[in-house]
């Protein structure tokens, strides 16, 4: 059973609650169709669980099939110097088709980021090397595609359509209340 | 459900083969006599997931190399077949033909699904003289990930402790 790699920390992106008995991790590709579905997914699942899981996103960008992944996720890491996140992960999984520099540095201006910051920080090389840290601890965590969820820690690998999912996290739940 | 097969055994000689990788062209195990090769037998090309076994081992190829492994992907699908999966994929490693006859490389590595007529999702680490340093068979229907595959090629290069 394949488990998570490096564990959530300071550095990750959390939404919802920080102190949740559940974190559900993926590791996704904002040009990856399947993440575009989990996206919506996840939005469910945390919609209708509220303080009881929390979310945390890492960068798994297969470069090869899909080439505006890797910017995409340097735009996401750019945002979030600015402290934009998951303003900027919600815009590209909402525009997985129109995912060029162009229109990225358009999202950075609909969140009213600064965008001579914004530049600068999509180019910086600490921006790169997180991405690219956020994939290989993917490829040690085992991860097998996108999405790859984990679930406290614990590959999932069963559905990622909302009952598949909502079914694990509660199982996860009642674990640690156990 | 329980995958039943073992993958051959840690320390044994490894089979060799003799594939087409292309119409005109043959791969053999022996042709990398000297540096690790992974073996990744999969069922068939072109499976309906975009974030696939194949295409995540093409995105770790770099992780690969810095242990100078060489990767090979094999079906029993045939070398016409596997050109236009590579070119959709953009895979920059061989995938060899186990397509005539057909399996046959697969049985050898215990790796072939009778009931299905294609391979198991099996790995393989090779060292650099030939000999099975790890095999994994994973789960029917989970892909496997490629953390066994780089821990394999770290303890390869690990100095055994006296």
């Amino acid at each position: 059973m394949s488990k998570l790699f490096i564990p959530v920390g300071s550095k990750d992106h959390i939404r919802g609650n920080h102190h949740a008995p559940v974190t559900l991790l993926e590791y996704g590709d904002y040009e990856c169709p399947y993440c575009g579905q989990a996206h919506n997914v996840v939005m469910a699942l945390q919609a209708q669980l509220g303080d009881t899981v929390r979310f945390v996103f890492r960068n798994f960008p297969l470069t090869q099939i899909h080439p505006h992944a890797f910017n995409a996720a340097l735009a996401a890491e750019a945002a979030a110097q600015q402290g934009k996140f998951w303003q900027m992960h919600d815009l590209l999984f909402e525009n997985q088709d129109r995912l060029e520099d162009d229109h990225l540095v358009g999202y950075a201006s609909l969140l009213r980021l600064d965008i001579d910051r914004f530049i600068e920080d999509f180019e910086m090389a600490e921006i790169e090397k997180r991405v690219r840290d956020d994939f290989l601890s993917g490829v040690k965590s085992g991860v097998n595609g996108t999405p790859t969820f984990f679930i406290n820690g614990v590959r999932h690998d069963g559905s990622f359509q909302l009952p598949g999912l909502l079914a694990a996290v509660e199982r996860a739940t009642r674990q640690v209340y156990l | 459900m329980k995958n039943q097969k073992q993958p051959l055994d840690a320390g044994t000689l490894a089979p060799d083969f003799n594939l087409k990788d292309t119409p005109d062209q043959h791969v053999s195990l022996s042709d990398f006599q000297g540096r690790p090769v992974i073996l990744v037998f999969y069922p068939a090309d072109f499976s309906p997931v975009c974030g696939d076994e194949m295409a995540l081992f093409n995105e770790v190829l770099p992780e690969f190399q810095k242990y100078n492994a060489q990767l090979l992907g094999i079906s029993v699908d045939n070398v016409w077949c596997h050109l236009a999966f590579a070119k959709e994929r953009r895979l920059r490693f061989p995938l060899l033909a186990d397509f005539h006859p057909k399996g046959q490389v697969s049985q050898l590595y215990n790796a072939y699904r009778e009931e299905d007529g294609e391979a198991e999702r099996a790995l393989y680490v090779i060292d650099e003289n030939g000999t099975i340093a790890w095999g994994y068979f994973s789960p029917i229907g989970v892909n496997p990930g490629a953390d066994g595959v780089l821990e394999a090629l770290e303890n390869l290069y690990k100095v055994p402790n006296k």
